[in-house]
């Protein structure tokens, strides 16, 4: 079973307790009437669908129930990082620090 | 491989949002400081305090004391805005003490136990359904289920307690 930190809980606990919650950072277009066909499309549909590094939302169901992000590796799905939700994007952590 | 499992008499509970400025006054008008770490939790006599996230607390206290404690926060509500539910009915809390208790659990529950200390409590899963977990001292524990689910969570313990007297 994966283990996964939650920052709110700043703790590292098992899987079962979280939901995964679809890819993060992604804005919904503020004026959705002035976005063409395309562009909704694009925000409904289109993900980046990763090999490697991939930033996306967790929610922590079965505990805090705060949603926040995460870094995982879709390869090895290996958490690189986990931070709290609304937070801007960070960079990639280098190799040697992940937890 | 002692353990015990019983059901408790009913108590109050609420469920508690509040954040920012409304913390400390709710806080003040229940009498105790509510505890801002996840999984602390705050007693003064009779009620407690556990905090399950970062803007909610859920607060025990005697059958008797529900209405003066949503008397005394519904009097600050325009100072200081919460959401205060009254949720005494939604569970049923179990309580599993004894040497073995810890090893009970482990069947249905994902979370290292070692690592809750006695006096926390966490929002946690006990085999699918969603707990609230106390650790009440070191071999003791208690468990507010969800009233639907303890038709489920209730046998299996038994089946638990079975197989540990057995020495499996």
């Amino acid at each position: 079973m994966l283990l996964i930190h939650c920052p709110y809980c700043d703790e590292t606990l098992p899987e079962a307790e979280f939901a995964y919650a679809g890819e993060a950072h992604i804005a919904r277009p503020a004026d959705p009437m002035a976005t063409s066909d395309e562009e909704w499309r694009d925000f409904l549909f289109i993900r980046t669908n990763a090999k490697g590094p991939h930033y996306e939302r967790w929610r922590h169901v079965h505990g805090c129930g705060r949603f926040f992000n995460a870094i995982r590796d879709t390869v090895s799905d290996r958490f690189l990082m986990t931070y709290k939700a609304g937070e801007a994007r960070p960079a990639l952590p280098a190799k040697e620090g992940a937890e | 491989m002692q353990v015990t499992v019983e059901e408790l008499a009913p108590v109050a509970r609420f469920s508690l949002r509040v954040r920012d400025k409304g913390v400390a006054a709710v806080g003040k008008a229940l009498g105790l400081t509510l505890p801002g770490r996840i999984g602390e939790r705050a007693d003064r006599g009779d009620l407690t305090a556990l905090c399950l996230g970062p803007d909610e607390w859920v607060l025990t206290a005697p059958e008797d004391a529900r209405d003066r404690i949503a008397a005394d926060l519904a009097a600050i509500y325009a100072r200081a805005p919460h959401s205060l539910t009254d949720i005494s009915d939604r569970e049923i809390s179990l309580r599993i003490a004894g040497p073995a208790a810890a090893t009970l659990l482990s069947i249905g529950c994902p979370r290292d136990l070692d690592r809750l200390e006695p006096g926390r409590g966490v929002r946690t899963l006990f085999d699918s359904a969603t707990v609230v977990l106390w650790r009440d001292g070191p071999e003791a524990f208690r468990m507010d289920v969800w009233r639907s689910f303890v038709p489920h969570v209730r046998p299996l313990l038994e089946i638990g307690q079975e197989e540990l007297a057995a020495g499996l």
